[in-house]
């Protein structure tokens, strides 16, 4: 039954990485940059919901709602601001900026709202399912289906949409997308405006299952959600949630079963692994330069 | 002369190009059955090739008949599906690109491949790097044997670049070079590897008529002064045809003539091939 | 066309010159007590500071992979020196040589682990690189936090997770972190070690080797074309920037009482990384100048430390956007040379 539980929660965590792993993936893949500052945006997400519960008494699901438009406005601001002046920079300018601007993200929130530790209430208001001697947490359910929800919704967004089909085409070859009349800069706005509106979603799930919120909350989690992304291949909707589910087993069962210290340790090293031995991913394409 | 030569195996092609003065010689390059496939497509298919000693070969052909690809194949960017590459005698499978380079293959890009950042004569250095015999160590301590490495191989750079008319560049920025410089100097930097066949990828790219004159001259004095062998890809005809001795055609990813410059001038296949059938028989009415 | 500096070996001469000549300065005031406590305090992390900026330089700017997990090989060299000098404090009673001897333990476990970390980490490009460099750093980190290791007459005792069976005296105490027995850290030996520092780092890249690591940067394939071994060079620059990280680490810990894993986390990392970045990549001056001041001005400034990484991340992006920008850099290369120009007339008035 333990190793039951360990599994459906590890499910859920998964489905939290996946969520913070499609904003990596969709920038990467179409800014081909690694938005290092991406955790961070779920950390703001975070304080904005716990901000608007606690000082301006919205119900949670209004919380949600409003983070959302700030993280919205907050990515897309970012990329302008940051990001779009590097365009045709060198990939170690961006990535030294995109460091910059996850710092600056945590000391402005540091400054905001102070070190101090935030308890997180929980956006979910029914309680647990008990199965037997299985108990399974509202927020497990909750961020399980709607890690679901939005896999689908993606899908059939950049399949189906116009606006995702041009983030295909700027992803396969900007200039030719370019010349096919379409603007790179609002699809990239756009790729920045929905990875940061689902950070949102992912924090406050995350928060609501961690309850602990502090300006450093969003790191580690992204971290260990670009690991999701890489784990699964870099681009691909499928291959990341394969990846963020893969990844939240692992943490939970290492945790479990290896040591609580170490479990971070270990999840950074399959990222090493996976690197080495399958570096385009589970899904991923392989890319090569041209000679 | 002409003929597909896509089932053809060896001990020698019987159909090879060979200066006079290579025949008895082993030839530097000798490359049987070469192919390669691209998850499926074929972009190269039974590539036979023999090189000479000091010949001075061109492959031409159509935009993407593959010849970027055989230089690629040559340097071992790209491992082969089937076929064998013998460099001087020794088959080259499974080295690196830079064991090759040792080994005596040295190629310049059609895409200007510098080390932009660096001088002029920092980039002829590196090509000499694998002749500079100075231990990490005598580098890290500047030893007077040092000094003495670096002396000498500054002596040589200079001499390497006088020879393409650079020398008074030396001290420039490689990325801030012109065009045309930036093409030589790449021949330059290869030419310090030592090599026994240098593969000049279009060379003549964005010259204007003078500087191809000038270059051809070049790699004629290349070869002469050198005694390598020089193997080039071009689409400047009057450049392949002026310093070639033995002319490939490749379309498709398969060679259909081979021959002498006039041979390949006259062949109907290569006339087609970059014609197209109503072209070719246009051209043979009007001549 | 632009004039390529050829004088580089000048300029590094006079780099160490002006370094010898201030570093004495400080050396001899602070010895007849001129010096402010609080200034006084901060010579030896100013000295750790300089090389960790040289040593990084050596990886960002001139092989230009980006590396995020210093501060691992820092740690590496901090709890293997303070093992070291546990150890070996009976058989060596000199505290010179005890130093001397942790600082080469130190060196060579980075450079060991260095290479050990260099081997996958280097085949990979880009952002991937960082980032595992970034999960190597947290990994060495957590690892460390779980480590245990005692003395008795016996000899060292290590275990993992729990110490409570270990017999002996705690050297390293898990996440406590590790007690150093004596503090042998002075201003004279990190000033020693600054200097050759500098000048193993300044020959490296002035020799056929740091040609090649450049070459690399430039253009790898080209590189690979005319016979480098890229990974070759690759693990130079890197296993000797892991080295001399590992020497700082030491000359860290033998500053304080006792070191913690959790000291030589990312933010460590990154500080580091902003004085390579604000000194200007591949720039040796650059980065001592940056570590001084960025070392310094925390103490000056009282409650800068609220803001400090505030300002940091700020620098970070500010000096990217800026340098990529046609105008800022068009602008600078004027701006040099009316300021050469300016110092050109006022030389000529004076003759």
């Amino acid at each position: 039954m333990a190793f039951l539980s360990n599994f459906i929660n590890g499910l859920s965590l998964g489905s939290i990485y996946a969520i913070i792993a499609l904003g990596y993936t969709m920038v990467y893949g179409i800014a081909k940059m690694l938005n290092f500052a991406h955790g961070d945006v779920i950390m703001v997400g975070a304080y904005v919901s716990f901000v608007s519960i606690y000082s301006l008494g919205t119900p949670p699901i209004l919380a949600l709602l409003i983070s959302m438009c700030v993280c919205t406005v907050l990515g897309v601001v970012i990329e302008r601001l940051a990001y779009r002046p590097l365009r045709s920079a060198a990939s170690l300018a961006v990535l030294i900026t995109a460091i910059g601007v996850s710092y600056l993200l945590q000391n402005v929130a540091l400054l905001i709202w102070t070190s101090n530790t935030k308890v997180f209430p929980s956006i979910v208001s029914f309680g647990s399912l008990h199965i037997g001697s299985l108990t399974i947490t509202g927020e497990t359910i909750v961020s399980i289906i709607t890690c679901v929800v939005i896999m689908i919704g993606l899908t059939l967004f950049t399949t189906k949409a116009k606006t995702g089909k041009a983030m295909r085409a700027v992803s396969e070859n900007r200039q030719a997308a370019e010349l096919m009349g379409i603007s790179v800069n609002k699809t990239i706005s756009v790729t920045f405006a929905i990875g940061s509106a689902l950070a949102a979603v992912a924090g406050v799930l995350y928060c609501s299952m961690y309850p602990v919120l502090v300006p450093t909350t969003g790191s580690i989690p992204g971290i260990k959600a670009f690991t999701a992304a890489v784990l699964g291949g870099i681009g691909s909707i499928p291959g990341t949630l394969v990846g963020g589910l893969l990844l939240g087993i692992i943490e939970i069962f290492s945790r479990a079963y290896i040591s609580q210290d170490l479990s971070d340790a270990i999840v950074f090293a399959v990222l090493i692994i996976i690197l080495l031995v399958k570096p385009n991913g589970l899904l991923g394409k392989k890319v090569t330069e041209k000679v | 002369m002409s003929q597909n030569n896509a089932t053809k195996m060896v001990p020698l092609p019987t159909d090879v190009i060979i200066p006079e003065r290579d025949l008895g010689k082993q030839p530097v390059l000798d490359i049987r059955n070469l192919g390669i496939d691209f998850g499926g497509l074929t972009a190269v298919d039974g590539f036979t090739l023999t090189v000479g000693k000091t010949e001075i070969a061109g492959l031409i052909g159509p935009n993407g008949a593959g010849k970027t690809t055989i230089f690629n194949l040559l340097t071992n960017v790209y491992q082969p599906t089937r076929g064998s590459i013998l460099l001087q005698g020794i088959d080259t499978k499974g080295m690196t690109t830079a064991q090759v380079n040792r080994m005596g293959i040295a190629r310049t890009f059609q895409n200007i491949r510098l080390f932009g950042g660096m001088s002029v004569i920092d980039n002829v250095k590196v090509g000499l790097h694998n002749s500079i015999k100075c231990s990490a160590l005598s580098s890290i301590l500047h030893t007077p044997h040092y000094y003495k490495t670096e002396k000498a191989a500054r002596a040589r750079c200079l001499e390497l670049l006088d020879f393409m008319g650079m020398a008074d560049m030396a001290q420039y920025q490689a990325g801030s070079l012109p065009y045309g410089a930036q093409r030589r100097l790449e021949i330059v930097r290869a030419l310090a590897t030592k090599p026994a066949i240098i593969l000049l990828d279009e060379p003549a790219a964005g010259m204007n008529p003078s500087e191809t004159a000038e270059l051809m001259d070049h790699i004629r004095r290349i070869r002469d002064e050198f005694e390598i062998a020089v193997m080039l890809i071009e689409h400047d005809m009057n450049l392949v045809m002026g310093v070639c001795e033995g002319i490939a055609v490749l379309n498709y990813g398969k060679i259909i003539a081979k021959g002498t410059p006039e041979q390949i001038c006259n062949n109907p296949a290569v006339i087609e091939a970059y014609l197209g059938k109503k072209g070719a028989a246009d051209h043979a009415s009007e001549g | 066309m632009r004039l390529w500096k050829s004088k580089t070996s000048r300029q590094n001469i006079i780099t160490l010159a002006a370094v010898i000549i201030v570093f004495s300065a400080v050396f001899f005031m602070n010895q007849g007590g001129m010096l402010s406590s609080s200034l006084s305090g901060q010579l030896v992390p100013i000295c750790v500071y300089i090389i960790m900026a040289l040593s990084l330089n050596l990886t960002v700017g001139i092989l230009g992979e980006l590396s995020l997990g210093h501060a691992g090989f820092m740690s590496i060299g901090a709890f293997s020196g303070v093992l070291a000098v546990t150890s070996l404090g009976q058989a060596i009673g000199n505290p010179l040589l005890l130093m001397i001897a942790a600082i080469l333990i130190g060196g060579v476990l980075a450079a060991i682990f260095g290479f050990l970390i260099g081997i996958p980490v280097l085949r990979l490009r880009g952002d991937y690189l960082a980032i595992v460099t970034l999960a190597f750093g947290e990994i060495i980190k957590n690892v460390l936090n779980c480590l245990y290791v005692t003395i008795d007459p016996d000899g060292l005792h290590a275990a993992m997770f729990s110490g409570a069976k270990l017999p002996g005296k705690f050297i390293i105490n898990g996440p406590q972190g590790a007690t150093v027995p004596e503090k042998l850290s002075n201003f004279g030996i990190g000033f020693v070690l600054v200097i050759i520092v500098m000048l193993i780092i300044m020959n490296f890249v002035h020799s056929k080797e740091g040609r090649a690591i450049k070459a690399i940067r430039d253009n790898p394939i080209a590189a690979e074309s005319v016979g480098l071994n890229i990974t070759s060079y690759k693990m130079k620059a890197f296993v000797i920037s892991a080295a001399m990280a590992g020497m700082a680490g030491v000359l860290f810990a033998m500053n304080y009482s006792a070191i913690e894993a959790k000291k030589f986390n990312f933010n460590t990392s990154i500080s580091v990384l902003v004085m390579v970045v604000l000194g200007g990549m591949g720039s040796l001056r650059g980065s001592i100048v940056a570590a001084i001041v960025l070392t310094i001005l925390p103490e000056l400034l009282r409650g800068f430390d609220d803001y400090r990484m505030l300002i940091y991340a700020i620098v970070l992006i500010l000096v990217m956007i800026l340098n990529s920008n046609q105008r800022f850099l068009q602008f600078k290369i004027t701006l040099k040379k009316k300021i050469t120009a300016m110092f050109r007339k006022k030389e000529a008035a004076k003759k």
